[in-house]
């Protein structure tokens, strides 16, 4: 989301020095590390596997395949190798990583070592149900929260992942549209500052896109809403709080207005973080909402997913939610895998993924709602928001502020205060790197120019808040006093310096090849 | 609370810096009538460390692991040995608790892993490029269907009766709000399709699975020219990876798409998910792909480095133009993946991929001396075994003792009598001659 295709190719050829002076190329405890092709040595495993039976194959007349290239590698250099390929990373871990929207919050052991427990990690999606009562116990468990946080009366547990999420709420409501004989209502209204999977799920599942334009205050008002409502809408969908980290103050008259128009209002939920145990989006008028496990309730990002989206329901859409889904009956608990088995009213548009959703995330899940319970979560999100806010207050004499007022778990600046500097947003974060933070989200949302969206989250101590503020008013002040070069050839110290994304979209390498001999 | 570093000091402190009244003061914004002022009731409150884990413990001892008893469990999710340095591995923080690498200079880790992916996916599937991974097997499937209607412009697919009704059901569910044609043939039990009869001039793709749902595994050369004969492209499903160690990579059948399921190589059971989606294709449709892909580049030093690339087909820069709506992916799935098959190697690998074949061969062959009578000619760890009476029924009582016997087809095909009888069996490195003893003397009509 970093992106507004701004140009990632340093605009000066810096003079750092290329020239490691080492013999190896290292730099103490940074490495060089070629891939694991390159360290290929054939014949060697990292994998002792027993002797298979004497047989006669049975592949059915097909010829055994040989010679597919995999590198030979022993368990130790494997180790060493990711080991060091670790080292080139930053995570939630390492520092401070407050890319806004993406909900970097501390990742809790104890989550880890619970989705291990043979009991959940070895279990087999097929197993008969009554192997695997817990399981299903687990997650009626975690439904029960989301539902009862929310307020909501259903939830779909299987979406992978935010946009899945998205998705499958849009899927329930094309379904509850065909119900209602409404199959005209193709439209989807989708603000401008929506993330970009909004418009894309929308077009995904066959609707058309409307965007309503941003208010000068950074929020969606109902009159802009109003004035794109017509009978041949389907939903908007609306991120609350939004992707400015503001609480939509209209949300209930937006929503509204939505159902007087026979539409549906999604609600985007990658924001709830900052709102759970304060405030319900069920009295907020959704009709449907994912929440991002691995941004709410913490289930590590692990580098780009594996995520979880469950989406929550209202009654309205409750019949859609797309199988397969558990049920507690007379016996204990269910599992409803096909159409001939559900219940009086219940019409599943179908199915998302090949099995019941992502288990892992909900022991993860489930663990850290439990560790929290009701006073902690609200706890979270309250000091969610204070950092934000207290991030906001230090540096919105510095930076400049697009959008008054208080925010909520994200503070968002735009880059006037960069003007005539000769330093970009980009910059800026290159610079925040070599002070040993992860940059904010840069270029999102789309609706303001030059976006940073900090989002620091609850997990965050006060005094690494002042540290960070100490380093970004530094930054501040060195941009303003003409200092563009400490910016443009930054960053320093990282394994690689800035990398040329141009090129590599220009000629695109995707895949290690053999030398050419 | 052990996860909140913040004290009232802090607070008073931080809400004076603000200029703020109190935290409520902060939520302004929210409609008076939704704002909640104590903690939801009817929830608890927060645990130690000991309570929940004791709590969430129970919950875990009412399952059966497969691991623990004889399991012949397969239907497109297998139990494999992860090497314990995998998974060591993949704790590491810097691995677990990074982001999507939006900023390259401090996620050359990620990304390096991601070419290594990348490339390792697209040498198994024998194909030129590889994406940076799907939610799933069957959301992949999903998304090879739309991309085939893209490059052909067409928008008719056919779906081989082979295919996982999981996966069929994932492609109706996704495609049908688009309006694409599916043409889904009956459940194929013996493996006699005639799938090339199927296509017409208004086929976009053949959908197939290899070894299919029941087992059967073919030379799939003559279907990739009957479809290019007719302007289609030849989609082809793996559910269990570890057979492109010994079975023809289905790049050199000729596919052009190939979508997979990567559980099998680096990740758990985990009763579903998280699992890992493999996608490869031609390097001709890369531009028509789903998916984030890595790249290689240089940084300004001109050394070697890793960025993600071609994002002008994603969601976050073409919005509602996107290939795919797709966004969080399955990155440490990914991570696992590459790294069991970094130690597994050429050797590994393929040796793998023969020891499970030889132990299905070993146990089909016990089972057909049993009186049990085997459906498939050929095959590489999963077979079809037709039962006396009822598969679902047998099943659930050998669940007592406890063997886990497979997967009864009529839990994937509900209601066809004719597939009632059927139960899916699969084996791998773990299963041991006693588990096929049990299963023999269980399933054996001569003992
Ligand atoms: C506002 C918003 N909506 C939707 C998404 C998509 O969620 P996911 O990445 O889990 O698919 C994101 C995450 O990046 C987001 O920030």
């Amino acid at each position: 989301m970093n992106t507004q295709g701004r140009k990632t190719t340093p605009d000066v050829e810096s003079a750092a020095a290329t020239d490691v002076g080492t013999y190896t190329g290292n730099r103490a405890l940074v490495h060089e590390e070629p891939l694991i092709f390159e360290l290929d040595n054939p014949g060697v495993t990292g994998v002792d596997l027993e002797a298979a039976p004497a047989v006669a194959s049975r592949l059915g007349g097909l010829k055994a395949r040989e010679g597919i290239g995999l590198p030979g590698l022993s368990e130790p250099t494997v180790v060493r190798h990711y080991t060091r390929l670790s080292q080139k990373n930053l995570g939630i871990d390492s520092t401070m990583y407050p890319l806004g929207s993406c909900t970097m919050k501390h990742n809790p052991r104890l989550n880890e070592k619970l989705a291990r427990l043979p009991g959940f990690g070895d279990i087999h999606p097929m197993q008969p149900q009554s192997t695997v009562q817990g399981a299903l116990e687990l997650i009626d468990q975690l439904a029960h929260w989301l539902k009862t946080l929310t307020g909501m009366p259903a939830v779909a547990m299987s979406p992978a992942a935010g946009a899945h999420g998205e998705l499958c709420g849009l899927m329930a409501i094309r379904a509850a549209l065909q119900a209602r004989g409404e199959t005209g209502r193709t439209r989807v209204l989708v603000p401008e500052s929506a993330h970009g999977t909004n418009p894309a799920t929308a077009a995904f599942c066959g609707f058309t896109v409307d965007a309503i334009p941003a208010e000068a205050n950074g929020r969606v008002s109902v009159e802009a809403v109003k004035a794109k409502l017509g009978p041949d809408v389907a939903c908007i969908m609306l991120t609350n709080p939004n992707t400015c980290g503001l609480f939509e103050p209209q949300v209930k008259e937006i929503a509204d207005a939505v159902h007087a128009a026979g539409g549906y209002f999604y609600c985007d939920g990658a924001n709830y973080n900052a709102i759970v145990g304060r405030v319900r989006p069920a009295d907020l008028g959704v009709d449907a909402m994912h929440i991002n496990l691995h941004k709410t309730f913490s289930t590590p990002h692990g580098g780009g997913g594996p995520g979880s989206g469950p989406v929550v329901l209202s009654d309205a859409l409750a019949p859609y939610a797309p199988l397969p889904y558990v049920v507690h009956g007379a016996d204990g608990f269910r599992l409803v895998e096909h159409e001939g088995e559900v219940e009086q009213g219940a019409q599943p548009f179908g199915r998302m993924k090949a099995f019941h959703g992502q288990m892992g995330m909900f022991v993860r899940a489930l663990a850290y709602i439990m560790s929290h319970g009701a006073d902690g979560l609200r706890q979270a999100s309250s000091d969610a928001v204070l950092n934000a806010n207290y991030l906001k207050a230090r540096l919105q004499d510095l930076m400049s502020v697009p959008f008054d007022g208080y925010c909520m778990h994200e503070a968002l600046f735009d880059d006037r205060f960069l003007k005539d500097t000769g330093v970009t947003t980009l910059d800026f974060a290159k610079a925040m790197i070599d002070e040993g933070f992860h940059p904010m989200t840069m270029y999102f949302p789309l609706v303001v120019h030059g976006a940073f969206l900090i989002e620091p989250t609850e997990t965050e101590s006060k005094a690494t808040l002042d540290q960070f503020v100490g380093a970004m008013r530094h930054l501040a002040g060195k941009a303003k006093a003409g200092d563009a070069a400490h910016f443009l050839a930054a960053p320093r110290y990282t394994p690689r310096r800035r990398l040329d994304e141009t090129a590599a979209a220009r000629k695109p390498v995707l895949r290690w090849a053999p030398p050419a001999v | 609370m052990r996860y909140l570093p913040l004290t009232e000091a802090d607070r008073q402190e931080m809400l004076a810096a603000i200029g703020a009244p109190s935290v409520d003061a902060l939520f302004g914004d929210v409609p008076a009538a939704a704002r909640l002022d104590q903690p939801i009731a009817g929830l608890p409150n927060h645990q130690g460390e000991l309570q929940v884990e004791r709590a969430l413990s129970r919950l875990a001892a009412r399952n059966v692991p497969a691991g623990s008893c004889p399991s012949f469990l397969g239907a497109g999710a297998y139990r494999h040995h992860v090497p314990a340095s995998v998974d060591q591995l993949l704790t590491r923080g810097e691995f677990l608790t990074s982001y999507t690498p939006y900023q390259p200079e401090v996620t050359q880790g990620t990304l390096q892993y991601l070419f290594e992916f990348q490339t390792q996916v697209a040498l198994i599937t024998g194909m030129d490029v590889a994406n940076a991974s799907m939610y799933d097997g069957a959301t992949a499937c999903a998304e090879a269907v739309l991309m085939a209607n893209r490059v052909t412009r067409r928008n008719r697919a056919v779906l081989s009766g082979g295919l996982h009704p999981h996966y069929r059901d994932v492609t109706a569910t996704t495609t049908g709000v688009l309006g694409v044609d599916l043409v889904t043939l009956p459940a194929d039990p013996k493996g006699i399709e005639d799938l090339a009869a199927a296509i017409d001039d208004k086929t976009s793709c053949v959908v197939v699975q290899n070894p299919t749902l029941f087992g059967h595994v073919a030379d799939l050369t003559p279907l990739a020219e009957a479809c290019h004969a007719k302007g289609a492209l030849l989609v082809v499903v793996v559910t269990e990876v570890v057979s492109l160690g010994m079975m023809p990579s289905p790049g050199s059948m000729g596919a052009d798409i190939v979508v997979a399921e990567g559980q099998s190589i680096g990740n758990g059971l985990n009763f579903g998910g998280p699992y890992l989606g493999l996608f490869a294709t031609r390097d001709k449709f890369v531009r028509q792909m789903p998916g984030r892909l890595c790249g290689e580049t240089v940084d300004a030093d001109g050394k070697r480095g890793f960025v993600l690339t071609l994002s002008t087909r994603e969601q976050h820069i073409r919005r509602e133009k996107a290939t795919s709506n797709i966004c969080t992916n399955s990155g440490l799935c990914a991570l696992a993946f590459t790294m069991h098959l970094s130690l597994l190697g050429e050797v590994g690998f393929t040796g793998l991929a023969r020891l499970n074949h030889a132990k299905a061969v070993q146990l089909a062959d016990k089972l057909a001396a049993a009186g049990v009578s085997v459906l498939n000619q050929g095959f590489f760890n999963e077979f079809t075994v037709q039962v006396k009476g009822d598969a679902a029924a047998l099943v659930d009582r050998l669940a007592a003792e406890p063997i886990l016997a497979g997967v009864p087809v009529s839990r994937l095909h509900p209601g066809q009598a004719d597939l009632a009888d059927l139960l899916l069996v699969a084996v791998t490195e773990t299963t041991t001659e006693d588990d096929m003893d049990a299963l023999v003397q269980a399933l054996g009509g001569k003992q």
